[in-house]
């Protein structure tokens, strides 16, 4: 196995983790829109609502760019790895492209109009969107740690069902609950008055669930593909979702969000030590695995890619910080002026 | 139920297609949107600051789609194409991955910074998110061209027995195709020129609409920067499409000799402007035909020699026969009846459409301009259709161009190296790309039917009235932001 071929299975990962701690808050906020959303009144619920979408709305976009880079890497790093995973995955994949589809057209358009039929519809979208979504890539991601069936031409053998496997499905839930505790810490921590009790006082409720979940899937995977360093990541992703429970009931919400970023950093990163030296095994006697060695690009384009990914990376990350420090300012119901005039 | 193949055919047509209405609106719009932001920063006219915030409303209403509708297309390759993108990820993969990682970032963070950015952010700053954005649109561009002109004209591989695919071995040769050199230039003035064309032809209808009011100068404004956008423009469309089509004709003669219906290789070669009749070579009547036209647009020398379709098919029979004995049949198979040629009415047909709204659109920028000098204010009511077409031919335009240009590749998938019917996904069922197909179709037209209304809305409403931004600079903690979703 050359070093580049090491460093690429290295960067997918960690394409995926940014797309998890990133995106992974966004969808929490989306999916909590009808819990965290609901006021005394109609006119206090939309207020709420729309302080909720506020915090995610400079983000949201860019945020999702890690899912297409992560997808646009494998597709250069490794081609036999995203040709197999795409066309086997068929029909889940369909699913989070409609699910972000109708998501990302709610945040855009659900304040166009001043109509509360309009917005009713948008938030079902966003809603739905923001839970589909999350679950679909745990489901995803954990089948490609598990093993599918993959003939000796590497080729996809299951079908849907395949897919919705009990691990699979535990997988998807853990990140759709790690997704809700994640968005409810970041709402904790960018707005002000009651939301921010509520975001707190739920997040510690989601907290021990997601913890529940995590624990038992990771413990699953551990013990059918794990490795040293998996238990090494397993324990420090549970010890982190623990302190963020904890610092989250001290009050303390930064430290509350950073604790499940690193979770949600340290699950994606115990999936890819479990992987490891495969990238998509087959659980087929017979088949054909995909490993970082038989999938990887030559090595000329893995050159080229480490070269762009060193030089476009840090710019990258420094005008993502640079968003999240202009918009660093909490945010109430106060500031939500008045609806656009647009019936 | 068709094969896998022709529906995931149809499918990639059906959301490409869409896909590519968004974005020449988006790379354009962004452009003046940007402009007419700097010019506010720079004067404090208002009517820059009104212009800035309504026509960057409605950009914004139509990147939505762009953006959601380009996930799809990023995923598709592995899902419908799988071998495909087995074949040639080692080269095809990596634009797409700069494009990603240089330009989508780029364009996606500091549009929400553009979006939420009134009043938290320095103005000067501000005007430049979507200078940034506009650049990301068009490093985009940059990317997914080269990507597609790989497949017109592959450059910069070798084909690795031990792999049994195609690897890269110059990645300069890709990003510097001689394809792509022209395509960018065409595809990304041909955005501009849509991007004109929209403020043009929504400015044309306000213009008339509120003419005698304040308003009236505030949208011959737009008429005019709009007007001059899409005419400097469609000038370069024009140039660089007649550089590409010389380069066509060396790299693809048979997309050429589609384009003319042109049976037999001549010099001096005609081209038709309209044909009545079946273009198969056998009856058709070519009406108000030039001579040695199409010698010209291919060779640039009206007695050039312009290969004909029926020579072309037995060079074409030959490149086949070559690449499926070198590469086996998992990447070429040879085509029943020897049938190597486009679907010609297609080619012959979109070729004129893309090149007769174009001119349209340039006749009709130009009117614009004129009829707009010295404070003037189109009267007759004709303009009214003007104004309804004017940002409709130049997107159409655009979408013939882009299926003349696939259709006329066919039946290969990469010229000369890879035939379509060998890139389908094996292990996907004709059944799941039905129901993908019909998905996607459902939610595109649900989704265009909504877009369409609201845009049309938005422009009813026209520009709102000035407010001076400089009015909240001393707001208190607690007062309501600018923009909130």
């Amino acid at each position: 196995m050359d070093t580049l071929q090491l460093v690429w299975f290295g960067l997918i990962g960690l394409l995926w983790a940014g797309y998890l701690v990133l995106e992974g808050f966004d969808f929490g906020v989306g999916a909590l829109l009808p819990a965290l959303g609901a006021g005394r009144d109609a006119v206090e619920t939309e207020k709420r609502r729309r302080v909720m979408l506020t915090t995610i709305g400079p983000h949201w976009d860019g945020n999702e760019v890690w899912l297409l880079t992560a997808g646009g890497a494998t597709f250069a790093a490794f081609p036999e790895w995203y040709a197999t995973m795409f066309s086997a995955f068929y029909l889940p994949l369909l699913l989070v492209l409609v699910a972000l589809i109708v998501r990302n057209m709610g945040f855009e358009y659900r304040g166009k109009r001043d109509d509360d039929t309009w917005r009713a519809r948008w938030d079902w979208a966003i809603i739905g969107g923001s839970v589909v979504a999350p679950f679909l890539v745990g489901v995803a991601l954990t089948n490609v740690v598990h093993g599918v069936p993959l003939d000796g031409d590497s080729e996809y053998t299951g079908n849907l069902f395949t897919l919705l496997n009990p691990l699979s499905l535990l997988g998807g839930l853990t990140v759709l609950a790690l997704s809700l505790t994640h968005g409810a810490f970041f709402l904790a921590l960018k707005t002000t008055g009651t939301i921010r009790e509520d975001a707190r006082r739920m997040g510690t409720t989601l907290g021990l669930v997601a913890a529940g979940l995590a624990v038992v899937t990771l413990l699953w995977l551990g013990v059918s593909t794990g490795s040293v360093w998996s238990w090494v990541t397993t324990v420090i992703a549970a010890g982190a979702l623990l302190g963020a429970i904890f610092a989250n009931t001290k009050r303390r919400e930064g430290w509350a969000f950073v604790g499940t970023a690193v979770t949600a950093a340290m699950a994606v990163a115990t999936y890819f030590l479990a992987l490891y030296p495969d990238v998509m095994p087959s659980s087929l006697t017979g088949g054909r695995s995909l490993t970082i060695e038989n999938a990887s690009s030559s090595p000329l384009t893995l050159k080229i890619m480490t070269g762009a990914a060193l030089v476009f990376t840090p710019i990258v990350l420094l005008y993502t910080a640079y968003t999240y420090y202009t918009f660093r300012k909490r945010i109430g119901t106060q500031h939500i002026p008045a609806a656009v005039a647009v019936k | 139920m068709g094969s896998s193949l022709d529906v995931a055919r149809w499918q990639f047509a059906i959301t490409t297609v869409y896909h590519f209405l968004f974005v020449p609106v988006t790379i354009g719009m962004s452009g003046v949107v940007a402009y007419f932001h700097t010019q506010w920063v720079r004067t404090h006219r208002p009517e820059y600051y009104r212009l800035t915030k309504f026509f960057g409303k409605l950009f914004l209403i139509n990147f939505a789609l762009g953006l959601v509708t380009g996930i799809v297309q990023e995923f598709q390759f592995g899902m419908n194409w799988s071998d495909y993108s087995r074949f040639v990820g080692d080269i095809f993969g990596a634009p797409l991955a700069f494009e990603a990682l240089l330009a989508f970032f780029l364009e996606s963070t500091f549009l929400g910074v553009w979006v939420f950015g009134w009043g938290r952010v320095p103005e000067k700053l501000h005007a430049s998110t979507m200078w940034l954005t506009h650049i990301g649109t068009v490093l985009s561009a940059y990317f997914i061209l080269a990507a597609n002109s790989f497949m017109q004209h592959p450059v910069g591989y070798t084909f690795n027995p031990d792999t049994g695919r195609a690897e890269m071995s110059d990645f300069v040769a890709v990003l510097t195709n001689k394809v792509q050199l022209v395509t960018f230039p065409h595809v990304v003035l041909s955005a501009y020129m849509v991007g004109g064309a929209v403020i043009m032809g929504v400015g044309l209808w306000l213009l008339r609409r509120d003419r005698g009011t304040d308003d009236e100068p505030v949208y011959r404004k737009a008429v005019r920067v709009g007007a001059v956008v899409a005419l400097v423009a469609s000038v370069g469309v024009v140039v660089s499409g007649d550089v590409q089509g010389k380069i066509m004709t060396e790299v693809q003669p048979m997309k050429m000799a589609a384009a003319e219906a042109l049976y037999d290789t001549e010099s001096n070669a005609p081209f038709s402007v309209l044909s009545i009749g079946a273009l198969d070579g056998s009856s058709a009547t070519r009406i108000i035909e030039v001579p040695g036209l199409l010698s010209f647009l291919g060779t640039g020398s009206f007695d050039g020699t312009v290969e004909g379709i029926n020579d072309l098919k037995v060079t074409e029979r030959e490149m086949a026969q070559k690449v499926a004995d070198q590469y086996g049949p998992d990447v070429a198979v040879l085509v029943a009846d020897d049938d190597y040629t486009p679907i010609i009415p297609v080619a012959y047909w979109t070729f004129r459409l893309m090149m007769g709204f174009g001119f349209l659109t340039m006749i009709f920028a130009a009117m614009a301009l004129w009829t707009t000098r010295k404070g003037g204010v189109p009267q007759s009511r004709w303009w009214t259709w003007v104004a309804v077409l004017t940002p409709l031919l130049p997107i159409i335009a655009n979408s013939f161009g882009w299926i003349f240009t696939e259709m006329g590749r066919q039946p290969w998938l990469v010229y000369g190296l890879m035939t379509t019917a060998t890139g389908v996904s094996p292990s996907v069922s004709v059944g799941e790309v039905w129901v993908s197909m019909v998905v996607y179709t459902l939610v595109y037209a649900a989704l265009a039917v909504v877009e369409v209304k609201l845009f049309l809305t938005y422009v009813k409403r026209g520009a709102d009235p000035y407010e001076d931004p400089s009015e909240h600079a001393d707001a208190d903690e607690d007062a309501p932001l600018q923009f909130a979703y």
